[in-house]
């Protein structure tokens, strides 16, 4: 039999149904390839009996017959979204041993569908960050290394440890979220499939909250029919989530393979950028020539507004932040640090259980949002906010379906080579992906080609609210031209 | 615009994050960098402009007034630090 962790999902789910091997069997070989891969650091909380039990029990409703569209695969779950019974930190000290006693809209649906949970995975502390470095559970290492270097890299952030476990073939796929680039720029820099969807396509309700008008969920994912599968189990309206569309989840599968014929791709000037590598640089072109062989127009187009994009969402997200954030007061539950009043409580407790990344920009949306300082910061980026939006509805307005850029300004880098002096350094990493939060839309980082070091590279496209569906034909398109990535193993 | 180091202690009373002496120049020498970087929406010309209140253009929906949760004190108190019966513990407020 051949290895079953080197799979698709949907390979795994025709194996599966075709009974050439059971969930059990997929099961234990993604946990053994989890335990060979610990120096990865992709999981924080592994979960075999749970995982085992799980497959046992959608081995017998395969047999019955009656299984879901995800029944017996197994996946790794982003340690924010909250889990009944197993512990759920967001990657922070100020958690301490949280164990939910409810289960996050989206992993219910999963397991609604048959899934299997193999654990928790890895990501940046809130999912602060673009390097899965301010983890309380240390940084997590990219299967991917420089041709010839034993230098460990990141694996992009916040959703590092999922894009990490799905590139090193630990699990068939992953929960992520997405609040500036998080599942797009970590799907970049390991080769894998990340797609952030409309902002309301998914539940928020039981994700760890970071900027509430920002975060979206979406699964990240070995290729571009894997996560078509992956959101359609994730999507779909919830009651107990106001800004959740109440719309039919349509059939993301059937959008692959469709024909592009037609589609007009914009081409943003904006996002060519002065000294971008010229890997980069190339990648774009050949992915535009790809799309254009399959059918497609392109166009070039304006988003006037790009560049402001990263220092608004500065503004906005760690505002929200620091409201999200005000519920961690050593009072409810998690870390509680001993003072001698009730105020004191709330600042030791705080401050042990933060990390500085989360401090910093807890400070930065408590001093936007203060007396005299609201309206020259954030109401100026809310209103910036809208001309970014507006950029892309004129963009619609004039027949474009969908707009092709780079992922990411770079592939992975190492672990502590960037922001330690500067945070802005490491927050440019998003510059590409951001403006789609801000602007509420989806966005598929499809993996494209290598860098002279042997390093994947992503490219995005982003869509009209509401229609992943193009993004998943068109990421096809590029996905069948460009090839699937393996990292080689050396762990 | 950038801050100085009694507005940095103001701003961490305010998130209530205690911050050492020692603690205050670096945090103050970050905050002024994220300020800076942000300083350039103010070439934005937002005359007229209104600020984004939602992302997707909906109604906010609203729930029926009713009850349709709850006896779960078990569960709300399950994660705390400090509990007595279904209460949360805390050190004396009121004198």
């Amino acid at each position: 039999m051949t290895d079953l962790t080197s799979l698709t999902l949907a390979e795994a789910r025709k194996g599966l149904a075709a009974k050439t091997f059971t969930s059990l069997e997929l099961t234990d070989a993604h946990l053994s390839a989890i335990e060979a891969a610990r120096v990865l650091n992709a999981f924080v909380m592994e979960t075999p009996e749970q995982a085992r039990a799980m497959a046992r029990e959608a081995d017998a409703q395969i047999a019955k017959g009656d299984a879901g569209p995800l029944a017996g695969i197994p996946l790794g779950i982003k340690d924010l979204f909250a889990t009944k019974g197993v512990r759920t930190t967001a990657c922070s000290k100020i958690l301490g041993n949280f164990v939910p006693t409810y289960e996050s809209t989206i992993t219910s649906q999963l397991w609604r569908d048959g899934a299997v949970m193999l654990g928790k995975l890895n990501n940046d502390e809130f999912a602060m960050g673009s390097a899965n470095e301010t983890s309380c559970f240390g940084p997590v290492g990219n299967p991917w290394r420089r041709e010839g270097s034993n230098t460990t890299l990141v694996p992009g952030g916040s959703s590092g440890g999922s894009a990490s476990a799905v590139a090193a073939l630990l699990c068939m796929g992953a929960t992520a979220t997405d609040t500036g680039g998080s599942i797009r720029q970590p799907a970049a820099f390991t080769a894998t499939v990340g797609i952030k969807p409309t902002y309301g396509r998914c539940s928020r309700w039981g994700i760890v909250a970071f900027a509430s008008s920002l975060d979206q969920a979406g699964p990240i994912a070995r290729s571009v029919r894997d996560s078509a599968m992956l959101l359609r189990s994730m999507a779909g309206h919830d009651p107990k989530d106001t800004t959740s569309v109440d719309m039919p989840v349509p059939d993301y599968e059937a959008a692959i393979g469709k024909s592009v014929k037609g589609i007009r791709i914009g081409i943003p000037r904006e996002y060519r950028l002065d000294g971008m590598p010229a890997e980069i640089e190339k990648l774009w072109s050949e992915g535009a020539a790809w799309l254009k062989a399959a059918g497609a127009e392109l166009v070039e187009v304006s988003l006037p507004h790009t560049k402001y994009a990263l220092p608004a969402y500065y503004i906005v997200a760690p505002a929200e932040a620091s409201s999200n954030l005000a519920r961690y007061d050593g009072v409810r539950y998690g870390l509680r640090d001993q003072g001698k009043n009730i105020i004191e409580l709330y600042e030791n407790t705080r401050a042990e259980g933060f990390g500085a990344e989360v401090k910093r920009r807890v400070m930065i949306g408590t001093y936007v949002l203060s007396a005299g300082y609201y309206d020259a910061y954030y109401l100026r980026a809310q209103k910036v906010r809208t001309l970014i939006k507006k950029d892309f509805e004129d963009c619609f307005a004039k027949g474009v379906d969908a707009i092709l850029t780079p992922a990411t300004p770079s592939a992975a880098f190492g672990i502590g080579e960037k922001g330690g002096a500067d945070p802005v350094e490491m927050y440019l990493n998003d510059i590409f992906t951001v403006t789609v939060n801000m602007a509420g839309l989806p966005g598929i980082a499809v993996p494209a080609g290598k860098d002279a070091q042997g390093l994947p590279l992503g490219l995005q496209l982003i869509g009209r609210p509401f229609d992943e569906e193009t993004l998943f034909s068109l990421g096809e398109v590029i996905e069948q031209a460009a090839g699937r990535f393996t990292p080689a193993r050396w762990w | 615009m950038s801050v100085d180091a009694a507005t940095v202690r103001r701003i961490a009373h305010l998130a209530r994050i205690a911050v050492s002496e020692g603690e205050v120049p670096h945090l103050q020498g970050e905050l002024n960098a994220m300020l800076a970087f942000v300083e350039q929406l103010s070439e934005v010309n937002v005359e007229g402009v209104e600020p984004m209140t939602s992302v997707t253009p909906m109604e906010m929906k609203k729930r029926q007034d009713v009850v349709n949760d709850g006896e779960i004190a078990d569960d709300i108190v399950a994660n705390a630090p400090a509990t007595e019966g279904h209460f949360f513990l805390v050190p004396k407020v009121v004198e």
